[in-house]
């Protein structure tokens, strides 16, 4: 049944309060369960194989003195992960990155398997196993695959996007283009134009608990898989997909998740973990080693991108472009083409340009991080607006005003835009008292803005009332962020009763209806809604059971503040009903009291925030400390302020990370450096200041609520704020992320070398 | 009859056309009218496409009405993080 989705305005009473999460005492007290935190009986240790290699051919595998050691239940290789794929190559560049077939594409990719009775034992095996590699040449430098004489690392890619069809294999796998107006006429009519290419290195999300999962397969086909993921139902498609089991045999349960940002959205060890098991006839236990999870999953794409801006004395853009080169490890992705869709939507352009290059090189296979590939995009596009705003003479936050996107503004990845809230969040930072605060020596400010487009998603939800009247409320989308606490407030303000006697579940996928991963910041948007509609379901069926015991009409009966209430004068002496005696008179009336929805949310609207940071930047060793930083975001209807405000200050804290430390760096044998959290500096509290956030509650117009996505946004504009801060504090512009120490005092010697030599 | 404009490289399905006119009222009827069209885009709507109607992007519900004369892109499926 479809429902109006639309905004309705209503008057809150829970919505918008800031009540406990309902899994904080599990969490704080140790007792949530996590992806490594289960066991069954007679389960095995499950390790992987890995290629010390960035590109070998894989000569010939040799499991046999493995499979002889005592204690070893199974071994697998590709061999035992046959090709079921039927000609889908996405599909089977999935199987292909759990576990290499014939060439080992990365230094980290799988290459063989082991399950053994304990962790010593699978380690020995692993040790026995014998590869034959013929090394490769390889490239892991998004500008070097490019070049024409770059080693190719998928044979079968041929660039799409450009016509003729080229017949020839290349390591661009796709050029898109998107735009409207004339460059060149509006670059003519610039009265100034600055030109700048950007440099961001790859990074990972950096999530604190490992990828983990315990997989079980019966002889009878029949399987459960508990796994730290964003997305169990997608899981357990794929997961059947690749090694032919039926989707409805095959049992999927998140566990709790710490931390994902994208980069449990893909299937990793996973499949290898029901091989293995189905092999074995055991259950088997994986638990990825921090060094797998940087050298074997997801990171983000290391990018290279160009781009021109012009503008008029006034202060108005004439033109822009962008050249934008993601490269998306061994196989084929779209973060290019997202990097050219974002990276102008914060402006109102009549002339704009941008072309994204996905681009393959010997690294892992890229993945989503929070708003994919919209950070590089803005790092590029946000410092030269810096540029050019200083060479216009006017003050940064105006300048952008003066350009900002508004209702009728023809986008610049295509469509036009409704009512959208880049104008608020820019006007919010300009009379934020952080712009007026005083700044000390060698400290400087920088602001930016971003874009994400957020979505929705098939979603499905139940809602059962117990006879004591408490309400199990059942949904399938991963609680990432503190949807549960959220989606209890919603199911408590629609029902009426108090937050406290709502129970909210993350379903396995044999209890529920399909639900899309929480992905895309649709966790509490696309749920939310389907709760809303589940408990009008329900309370249909409770205004029917109350016409019941009363012996009148239901349409005589209406819900009210967590009760059933006779309308009219003829019943005013039936007093109320309220949701405890409906329910504890349940049995009698009709059975179990229960809502239920699914619904595909569309309409999620995109979002945009505005962020201002200060630094302190040490010119004897180019070490920056960030000393205030504020996110602006228009976030719709704020249903558990608590955490939106967590929200943005993750999205800042990721993005101060990624500007200022972490990096993954390749050495000239094509492998990972520094694979562990001591080389990969993620931030600790002791490095950032507190965030403060201001959230605009702009009510997204295709939701009952307002609700409008969150969980992105804030990562899109820190690389190019904290730019723009260290850029002002060590006075030269700095143009290669992360801005670490090294970097810093390096432009700052050239900066002196160049001022002494002019 | 609508102007369906056609993004990045989607048009190199379209043998390369930045629009396409086509008479449809649902999303779905005017994926099928491209597929009849243009059958190299039918891996492309397999793979995930979106439309955006009057501005608003929709990825999922094909059900949905296009209203006389609207704004119409087609835009890759956007994945999220």
């Amino acid at each position: 049944m479809a429902h109006d989705t639309s905004f309705t305005n209503q008057e809150f009473k829970v919505i918008g309060t800031r009540p406990p999460r309902p899994d904080g005492v599990d969490k704080v007290t140790g007792r949530a369960a996590y992806g490594a935190d289960t066991f069954a009986p007679g389960q095995l240790v499950g390790l992987i194989l890995r290629s010390p290699h960035a590109h070998a051919q894989i000569r010939k595998i040799d499991t046999s003195r493995a499979e002889k050691l005592k204690g070893v239940k199974a071994v697998i290789t590709s061999d035992d992960l046959p090709d079921l794929t039927n000609g889908d190559r996405a599909m089977l560049d999935i199987l292909e990155n759990c576990m290499a077939r014939g060439r080992a594409l990365y230094d980290g990719h799988a290459v063989a398997a082991v399950a053994a009775i304990d962790a010593e034992t699978a380690r020995k095996a692993l040790k026995l196993i014998k590869v034959d590699y013929k090394r490769l040449p390889h490239v892991t430098d998004v500008d070097e695959a490019v070049k024409p004489d770059a080693p190719i690392v998928q044979p079968y890619v041929r660039t799409a996007g450009v016509q003729p069809p080229p017949t020839k294999a290349s390591n661009i796998s796709q050029i898109s283009e998107f735009g409207h107006g004339d460059v060149e006429a509006g670059f003519a009519q610039a009265d100034f134009i600055v030109e700048e290419s950007y440099k961001t290195e790859q990074t990972h999300q950096g999530y604190i608990e490992p990828h983990a999962c315990l997989a079980s397969v019966g002889p009878d086909g029949q399987g459960e898989l508990w796994v730290t993921t964003q997305g169990h139902f997608t899981f357990r498609n794929q997961c059947a997909a690749l090694l032919g089991m039926d989707v409805a045999k095959l049992k999927v349960t998140a566990s709790e998740i710490g931390g994902g940002f994208g980069g449990k959205t893909h299937v990793w060890m996973e499949p290898v973990a029901l091989a293995l098991s189905r092999k074995a006839n055991r259950p088997v236990k994986v638990v990825m080693s921090r060094d797998e999870v940087f050298r074997a999953t997801g990171p983000t794409s290391s990018t290279s991108v160009d781009v021109k801006i012009g503008a008029k004395k006034n202060g108005r853009i004439t033109a822009a472009t962008a050249t934008l080169r993601y490269q998306t490890g061994a196989f084929p992705g779209i973060w290019g083409m997202l990097g050219a869709m974002t990276a102008y939507a914060c402006y109102d352009l009549k002339n704009v340009k941008t072309v994204g290059y996905n681009v393959l090189v010997n690294r892992p296979k890229v993945a989503a991080y929070r708003a994919p590939s919209a950070p590089m995009a803005a790092f590029a596009v946000e410092s030269t607006i810096d540029l050019l705003a200083a060479k216009v003479g006017m003050e940064p936050v105006d300048f952008r005003i003066k350009n900002a996107a508004k209702k009728g503004t023809k986008a610049s990845y295509g469509p036009t835009y409704g009512p959208i809230g880049i104008g608020p969040t820019l006007e919010a930072v300009k009379n934020h008292p952080h712009m007026r605060a005083r700044l000390g020596k060698n400290q400087g400010r920088g602001m930016a803005c971003g874009f994400w487009f957020n979505f929705g998603g098939q979603t499905c939800t139940d809602l059962n009332i117990g006879v004591d009247g408490t309400v199990n409320l059942t949904v399938g989308t991963v609680d990432v962020g503190g949807s549960r606490a959220s989606l209890s407030l919603i199911a408590a303000e629609e029902l009426g009763i108090p937050y406290e006697r709502i129970k909210c579940n993350v379903a396995d996928t044999s209890s529920l209806g399909h639900n899309d991963t929480t992905e895309g910041s649709r966790g509490t948007f696309s749920s939310g809604m389907a709760t809303i509609f589940a408990a009008r379901d329900a309370i249909e069926v409770l205004r029917e059971r109350a016409a019941q015991t009363w012996e009148i009409d239901v349409k005589d009966v209406k819900w009210e503040g967590g009760r059933a209430v006779p309308k009219g004068v003829r019943h005013s002496n039936l007093g109320t009903l309220t949701l405890e005696e409906l329910a504890a008179a349940s049995p009698n009336t009709g059975g179990p009291i229960a809502g239920h929805n699914e619904v595909v949310a569309d309409g999620a609207g995109v979002s945009f925030a505005s962020h201002i940071c200060d630094v302190e930047v040490d010119p004897e060793t180019g070490a920056t400390k960030v000393l205030r930083y504020t996110v602006v975001q228009d976030a719709g209807k704020a249903i558990h302020p608590d955490y939106v405000e967590g929200q943005l200050q993750g999205g800042a804290a990721q993005g101060i990370g990624w500007a200022l430390n972490e990096e993954y760096i390749y050495g000239k044998d094509g492998r990972l450096q520094n694979p562990g959290f001591l080389d990969y500096r993620i931030p600790v509290c002791s490095d950032l200041p507190f965030i403060d956030t201001e959230i605009l509650e702009i009510p997204n117009p295709n939701h009952p609520y307002g609700v409008r996505g969150v969980g992105e946004t804030s990562i899109v504009p820190p690389l190019a704020a904290v730019g723009n801060a260290v850029s002002n504090a060590a006075n030269v512009r700095l143009t290669h992320v992360p801005m670490s120490p090294p970097r810093i005092l390096k432009a700052i010697k050239n900066r002196r070398s160049n001022a002494t030599t002019g | 009859m609508l102007e369906v404009q056609l993004s990045g490289s989607l048009r190199d399905a379209a043998g390369g056309a930045a629009s396409i006119s086509i008479d449809a009222s649902t999303i779905r009827e005017l994926l099928r009218k491209i597929v009849e069209r243009y059958p190299r885009m039918q891996s492309r709507v397999d793979d995930g496409v979106a439309v955006s109607i009057n501005g608003e992007i929709f990825r999922d519900n094909w059900g949905e009405h296009i209203p006389e004369g609207a704004e119409i892109f087609l835009l890759p499926r956007i994945p999220g993080g």
